[in-house]
């Protein structure tokens, strides 16, 4: 989408220095915990149940973990070296 | 009566002057050179790091009123209410995708508000006003919400009086106090006393948690008194599980309320004080402990149904408090010491909320009203003079429209808050990846979201309340000539898409017709800007002080 906006034209030579900082592919990651937790079928059932939890709420409470998970794994990858 | 509560409210009124205590004593804490400037006053001086990022995001995120309305929601409909768990697992990578840019763009230019952004990139003050209006009145009634918090609390504790002043006497003294630590400290109060209330929270969640189910027989029989409740109601649409009606209500509801909140411009106050990117985006991995314990306290709902509870009544006649359930499940089930710091964790967790929420209200006032077009030279000082009385302001109209309107009016107003900031998505968050949308443009389609939106919402009813107009967000796809659908959908997103949709077709037309643009004042770069950039767009201020020492790791002094 960023390909879209106008270039800019003063201090070309320092745009190009940090293009691309925020376009790795390990950034596709985040969509796994926008999109899953919302496919309603996969949990919507009660047994079998966790701890007297219905499949419903531990598996919604288990999305946390992978939404922490994604995030950490593409801020690792993402991060400035040095 | 009071009397029978006295332990607690003694501990509540101890923990409340305790923290007041600490919100004074802010202004002094990581005391700045001068707090005389909107960036020290509004945004603690753009310093903040991991630790206070996540007490205060948290504590902004989360507010008393989710605490109480959500366990609520799930006491009176079931799973339905369990949307708040989804909903903020997905806001967290939607911030770290989106936000950060924004924080970038910011800390270049020196943006205090979402509005500030939209000037720059669209070259429209039009534009920018509306963005700050909409976001001014969709935030009023959500710092309205944290009072109805409050309240539950207080009548739980038997706080409650004849005449319409002796009743809101102990909530109007909460926010004179509320408002003189904001004017004075800023947003270092919200910070500070977050720690306590965090803290609080936590605790008492913990407690609850493991103590509820070991005296109620366990989660299991927990779960089944709910399902059981939910089987005996004649509603068709509750049930521990959702049903094929409410399901697409369940997702677009947890997708809008994510895009929505991150577009508060409270959100956005907690998210530009953070120092770095980097601090963002470490956060984004912690604040979903914050979910973890949403979920949990949700649950308390159903802990509510299987220990009894009947909530207390309501403000007119006939009708019930189910936002009473929580604070009374903790009254019936634990010591009354206990309960006392159960309370004061949710009194003091609606005060950091509505202190951040105000003090992004007034910069949105002062940055967007006010400088752009009653006083275009205000100096640095004068913008944050401003602030501090607009804060002032905006609580007084907070308290107000409790005192005065039925609490039900402010709940009405938040539910349209949440769908009216969702119509700012295309300008600020779009905004941020593209310009391809034409200024011109946007503001048709926010005019068209917002019209279909308030439509919509005038349509709905609620057979639980009586009300023909208002009733909820879940729209009936049967009003759209969808015949015998009993499925329903969020508001909301249905605007934002029509939103959508309209802009970019106008985007097509006045380009064919070469309307004028405007220039973007930002650059591809100033996206992934970050923490000691040399090229900062400098304010009067920094140019004297810092101009000097370009390379000082925290990004301003």
């Amino acid at each position: 989408m960023s390909d879209s906006e106008t270039p800019a034209t003063p201090a070309a030579e320092v745009v190009s220095r940090s293009r691309a900082k925020d376009h790795s592919p390990w950034n596709w990651l985040l969509f796994l915990p926008i999109v899953v937790p919302l496919i309603t079928p996969l949990f919507n059932t009660d047994s079998p149940r966790l701890f007297g939890f219905p499949v419903f709420y531990w598996l919604q409470l288990a999305f946390i973990l992978l939404g922490v998970g994604t995030t950490t794994v593409v801020y690792q990858m993402t991060k400035k070296r040095g | 009566m009071w009397q029978d509560h006295l332990t607690e409210i003694i501990i509540f009124t101890v923990l409340f002057l305790l923290v007041s205590a600490m919100g004074f004593i802010a202004a002094r804490w990581r005391a700045p050179k001068d707090i005389n400037h909107l960036d020290e006053w509004g945004l603690g001086g753009r310093s903040f790091g991991g630790w206070i990022t996540w007490f205060l995001v948290g504590g902004d995120l989360y507010t008393a009123y989710t605490f109480v309305a959500v366990p609520a929601l799930l006491f009176g409909a079931g799973a339905a209410g369990f949307f708040a768990v989804p909903y903020t697992i997905i806001i967290y990578p939607l911030v770290f995708l989106v936000l950060v840019r924004l924080w970038s763009v910011s800390h270049r230019h020196g943006f205090v508000t979402p509005a500030d952004f939209v000037r720059k990139r669209f070259d429209s003050p039009t534009l920018a006003l509306i963005i700050a209006i909409t976001g001014i009145v969709a935030t009023m009634p959500y710092i309205a919400l944290q009072l109805v918090g409050i309240e539950a609390v207080l009548k739980t504790m038997g706080v409650t009086g004849e005449s319409t002043i002796a009743r809101h006497l102990p909530i109007i003294i909460a926010f004179a106090i509320l408002a003189a630590y904001t004017y004075q400290s800023g947003l270092r109060a919200p910070a500070l006393i977050a720690f306590v209330k965090d803290t609080l929270i936590y605790i008492v969640i913990l407690v609850a948690i493991i103590y509820l189910p070991y005296k109620l027989g366990g989660w299991g029989s927990i779960f089944d008194a709910a399902d059981a409740k939910f089987d005996a109601s004649p509603s068709p649409n509750d049930g521990i599980t959702l049903n094929a009606n409410n399901q697409l209500q369940y997702i677009t509801l947890a997708l809008g309320s994510a895009l929505a909140l991150f577009l508060y411009p409270h959100s956005l106050t907690g998210v530009l004080a953070s120092r770095s990117r980097d601090v963002i985006k470490r956060n984004m991995s912690a604040l979903p402990a914050y979910s973890l314990l949403l979920g949990l306290i949700a649950l308390l709902g159903y802990a509510a149904i299987a220990a009894g509870v009947t909530p207390l009544p309501g403000a007119t006649e006939g009708t019930v408090d189910n936002n009473t359930v929580v604070p009374l499940l903790f009254e019936q089930q634990f010591p009354s010491w206990f309960a006392g710091i159960a309370f004061a964790a949710i009194g003091i967790g609606a005060l950091v909320p509505a202190a951040i929420m105000s003090i992004a209200a007034a910069n949105l006032f002062t940055r967007n009203i006010y400088k752009e077009y009653l006083r275009k030279d205000a100096t640095a000082a004068q913008e944050a003079n401003v602030s501090k009385i607009t804060s002032l302001v905006v609580k007084i109209g907070a308290v107000a429209c409790i005192v005065f309107l039925d609490p039900q009016f402010s709940i009405d107003l938040q539910l349209i808050g949440g769908v009216i900031i969702l119509q700012t998505l295309p300008a600020v968050a779009l905004g941020l990846y593209t310009r391809w949308f034409h200024r011109g443009a946007l503001v048709a389609g926010w005019a068209a979201g917002m019209g279909l939106g308030m439509w919509m919402l005038y349509q709905i009813p609620n057979p639980a309340t009586k009300r023909a107009h208002f009733g909820g967000s879940a729209f009936p796809l049967e009003k759209f000539g969808f015949e015998g659908s009993t499925r329903t959908i969020y508001v909301g997103l249905v605007a934002v898409v029509v939103n959508l949709l309209v802009a970019a077709i106008v985007t097509l037309i006045l380009r064919a017709a070469k309307v004028a643009e405007g220039i973007d004042g930002t650059e591809q770069d100033d996206y992934f800007a970050d923490e000691g950039d040399p090229r900062l767009v400098p304010s009067p201020r920094e140019s004297a002080e810092v101009a000097g020492e370009p390379t000082e790791p925290a990004p301003k002094v």
